[in-house]
């Protein structure tokens, strides 16, 4: 296992070398530059900060001096937010964001999980129909959609919790940001487990375990729940990674001082720096589910081994 | 909504008591609006609106903006200007204090404007000081830094030398970029002088907390000349990019004032708030370039005639909602002392406007039963700009027939092409006055304005009036010889100004001390809330 462990991670090395290359000249092919404002630069002006920040120099060289900061952790300064390095930037934003895609990941998965067994075990039933159709329109109301109307119904018109900033950082605050988050997400899981619990329903070891006489209840919830788990899990990673390292609808439409909106802000402003940093950030959130994931996997499955 | 002021207030309270403030509950909390997250508290490097309302709160520099938007002492208390225009002596405040209660001085100001100037510092706005006698060649490096125009004569008294006469040099000062920064903390702090915790300012208001993209705290400013007559102790700044979000912020009572929404709200929001609901047209001139290197739009009458075919009440009414104006001048109204030349058509019927335009484009040989018109219209990436072409390409083809396509790009991109001198028919543009003077406007258009005259406009008539404006002192001749230049300029269209902008701000009825004007100055300093 721990064998397994370290090879996944050594593998990350030359991944995250590729993905950091290809966003470097990638974003450099983009027309514009981080001081093309709406508001043009003086030639002057424009020169003096070029040269202060070392983009008058040949790509290649900017390149090397890159990687070469970012291996010992300086990803440089932001070209926008001048005030901060991009680290800076990333680590207070950070927390922020971790916070609110965790509360959003677990009412996602509970709720996914849960709303998807109940519509397995009364398959075809209206129940099964009316919970399917809601998840369905989870799926598909995008959450720039479902933020404002949240918002209008709990802030505006009720005014029983704020409509958006991170205040205190109390529950109050996080509500409506946390379901406009989950929504899309627990669609996705309680469609994910519904499909799996009815096959694992029909599987033969669920009809043994009930030919014995064993109570409903621990059918469902231990034998057939631990195989029904699998493809639920294989989609934790890639949500997890995503709900964790921030959503920029979501943190725009409700002020969130998170780091989601860093990577379109970045590149709009063509802030290489920010946008290398995230596109960084989030290879690395990626890396570390899947890598968890496959971990669980071993232990919810014995036939998955890792050596 | 009551519970949440509840649990804020008792944050707040929690917090004064830990800092040892004066008496929480009487606390005065404005709750501001921001357009976005500000890019740098660092008066160097600030170039947007954003961080201009909180900078200006935070310092203040020699001359300053009143509630009115009028020009008036600042830092400094008085000043003389030499006979020739040349020479202006500032006194400074002798009560002016930092924020760490430390005096201002002569120097301080000497070290701000010398750092600005500094090629190392690459300040984003260094040109605003450019007519400080030296300034342009030391910023490209062609001399030492002690060769700018800047002596601290005493402790209180700031000498300043010009390149040449500059009208406009005290609206000049009041820009953010000519905000004091304190010369101790800098040279202490670096570049980490604009942290919370370490900024030292001299304005109205000091740096308490920053969270970014959440709120940033400044509180009253104890040590500051004026302190007795600010009202406010405390000053949420909210950078809200989406303007959706700061509207419904608003209407959930979280925020008192709010800068910049979507026009399309204007009605809706009329009609629920009333007096909240602020328009004020402002220094900022939404035009259309033509690129008059190439044919047809290097002919004068081609131009003319697409300007005039543009309904701009259609624009201003249908697409913003009257929340800007039409324009027939590239200088907005509002300017102290100016008056803008307008173009002749906009004198005008629509329907009169269309007939001459007509005639002018078959003059030109293009059009219905001449060369075929093919426009491309290029404009930035908006909802809003991508309606006023629209509408504008429907005028071009109603009236000529013209076949007229679109390419929008991101800002970045758009203005990019545009300053790098890339060839185009007709391209949106935006200015918005850095200062309050007729010349930042048309300077755009001169021949050797190699980044912002995007048509490559060239006329030497136009380029000599410039130039004698520059020259003249007499400031009634000067708006006079300005004036000359805008009147060639309509003439001419090059541009087609289409739009004066517009502020919107919602201003909760809590706030008091508030007044609209064209220069959009809004220091905290002046205003209050009521319960």
């Amino acid at each position: 296992m721990l064998a397994f462990v370290l090879r996944r991670l050594a593998s990350a090395v030359p991944t995250l070398f590729i993905v950091v290359t290809i966003s470097f000249f990638l974003m450099r092919f983009a027309p514009g530059g981080p001081f093309n404002l709406e508001r043009p630069l003086p030639p002057a002006t424009m020169e003096n900060l070029m040269r202060a920040y070392q983009l008058d120099q040949p790509l290649w060289r900017q390149y090397l001096t890159y990687m070469g900061n970012a291996v010992t952790g300086d990803f440089g300064p932001s070209y926008i937010y001048k005030d901060n390095s991009v680290a800076e930037l990333i680590g207070k934003g950070l927390p922020y964001s971790v916070e609110l895609g965790f509360y959003a990941l677990l009412l996602a998965l509970v709720g996914g999980v849960i709303v998807g067994t109940i519509a397995a075990l009364r398959q075809n039933s209206a129940l099964d129909f009316a919970v399917m159709s809601v998840a369905t329109i989870g799926v598909t109301v995008p959450n720039f959609v479902v933020g404002p109307v949240l918002t209008l119904i709990f802030a505006i018109m009720l005014a029983w919790l704020p409509a958006g900033g991170w205040g205190d950082g109390s529950l109050r605050f996080l509500i409506l940001p946390m379901i406009a988050l989950a929504l899309p997400q627990l669609a996705v899981f309680a469609r994910l487990t519904r499909g799996s619990m009815i096959e694992a329903l029909r599987t033969d070891h669920i009809r043994t375990a009930r030919a014995y006489g064993l109570p409903a209840k621990s059918v469902v919830v231990v034998h057939a729940m631990r195989g029904a788990m699998l493809p639920i899990v294989s989609y934790l990673a890639p949500c997890a990674a995503a709900l964790l390292t921030g959503s920029a609808v979501v943190e725009t439409i409700f002020t969130i001082p998170g780091v989601g909106r860093y990577f379109v802000l970045g590149a709009i402003n063509r802030d290489y720096t920010l946008v290398m940093g995230t596109v960084v950030l989030i290879a690395i959130f990626v890396i570390v589910f899947n890598l968890l994931v496959d971990i669980l996997y071993g232990l919810l499955d014995p036939r998955v081994r890792h050596d | 909504m009551a519970n949440r002021l509840i649990g804020f207030r008792a944050a707040l309270l929690a917090g004064a008591i830990l800092l040892g403030a004066g008496p929480a509950l009487a606390e005065a909390v404005l709750h501001r609006g921001n357009a976005g997250e500000p890019q740098t508290l660092d008066q160097a490097h600030t170039s947007i609106n954003i961080e201009e309302f909180i900078l200006k709160d935070l310092y203040e520099g020699l001359t300053i903006y009143d509630a009115s938007g009028k020009i008036v002492p600042g830092a400094a208390e008085s000043w003389t200007v030499s006979d020739d225009g040349t020479v202006y002596t500032f006194k400074l405040r002798e009560n002016a204090r930092w924020s760490d209660g430390s005096p201002v001085t002569a120097e301080d100001f000497v070290f701000s404007f010398t750092r600005v100037e500094d090629p190392k510092t690459a300040a984003g706005y260094a040109n605003i000081l450019y007519p400080i006698k030296n300034a342009e060649k030391v910023n490209k490096g062609e001399l030492g830094l002690d060769q700018l125009g800047l002596k601290a004569v005493d402790a209180t008294t700031l000498e300043v030398t010009l390149e040449r006469p500059t009208p406009f040099f005290l609206e000049l000062l009041a820009h953010q970029t000519a905000l004091p920064v304190s010369k101790a903390s800098v040279e202490k702090n670096g570049a980490d002088f604009v942290k919370p915790g370490t900024m030292v300012s001299n304005g109205a208001f000091k740096l308490v907390s920053h969270v970014p993209n959440d709120n940033l705290v400044v509180e009253k400013n104890e040590n500051y000349w004026d302190a007795a007559n600010v009202k406010l102790d405390k000053v949420i700044f909210y950078p809200i990019d989406d303007q959706a979000a700061s509207v419904r912020r608003f209407e959930a009572k979280e925020m008192d004032l709010v800068y910049n929404f979507s026009a399309d709200q204007i009605e809706r929001l009329k009609a629920s708030y009333g007096e909240q609901v602020h328009v004020s047209p402002t220094l900022a001139t939404y035009y259309y370039a033509f690129d008059t290197r190439q044919e047809p739009y290097s002919d004068v009458n081609v131009r003319r005639a697409l300007s005039m075919a543009v309904d701009r009440d259609f624009l201003a009414k249908e697409i913003y909602s009257g929340s800007q104006l039409p324009a027939y001048s590239m200088v907005p109204p509002g300017m102290e002392g100016y008056e803008p030349a307008t173009a002749d058509f906009g004198a005008l019927s629509q329907l009169d406007r269309e007939d001459e335009a007509l005639k002018l484009m078959k003059e030109a040989g293009y059009g219905e039963g001449g060369k075929p018109l093919k426009i491309e219209i290029r404009y930035n990436t908006n909802p809003n700009h991508e309606r006023v072409a629209t509408a504008v390409a429907d005028m071009w083809k109603n009236t000529f027939g013209a076949d007229v396509s679109m390419v929008n790009l991101d800002v970045s991109s758009h203005y990019a092409y545009l300053q790098e001198g890339g060839a185009f028919n007709v391209a949106r543009a935006g200015w918005v006055a850095d200062y309050a003077d007729a010349e930042n406007f048309l300077a755009l258009s001169v021949s050797t304005n190699k980044t912002f005259n995007y048509g490559k406009f060239n006329n030497v008539e136009y380029d000599a009036l410039m130039k004698q404006s520059y020259e003249e002192r007499d400031p009634a001749t000067r708006a006079k010889v300005l004036h000359e230049a805008e009147a060639l300029l309509m003439k001419e269209q090059p541009i087609a100004p289409l739009l004066t902008q517009a502020d919107l701000w919602l201003v909760s009825s809590k706030v008091q001390g508030w007044q609209d004007n064209a220069a959009n100055q809004h220091l905290s300093r002046f205003l209050s809330v009521s319960e």
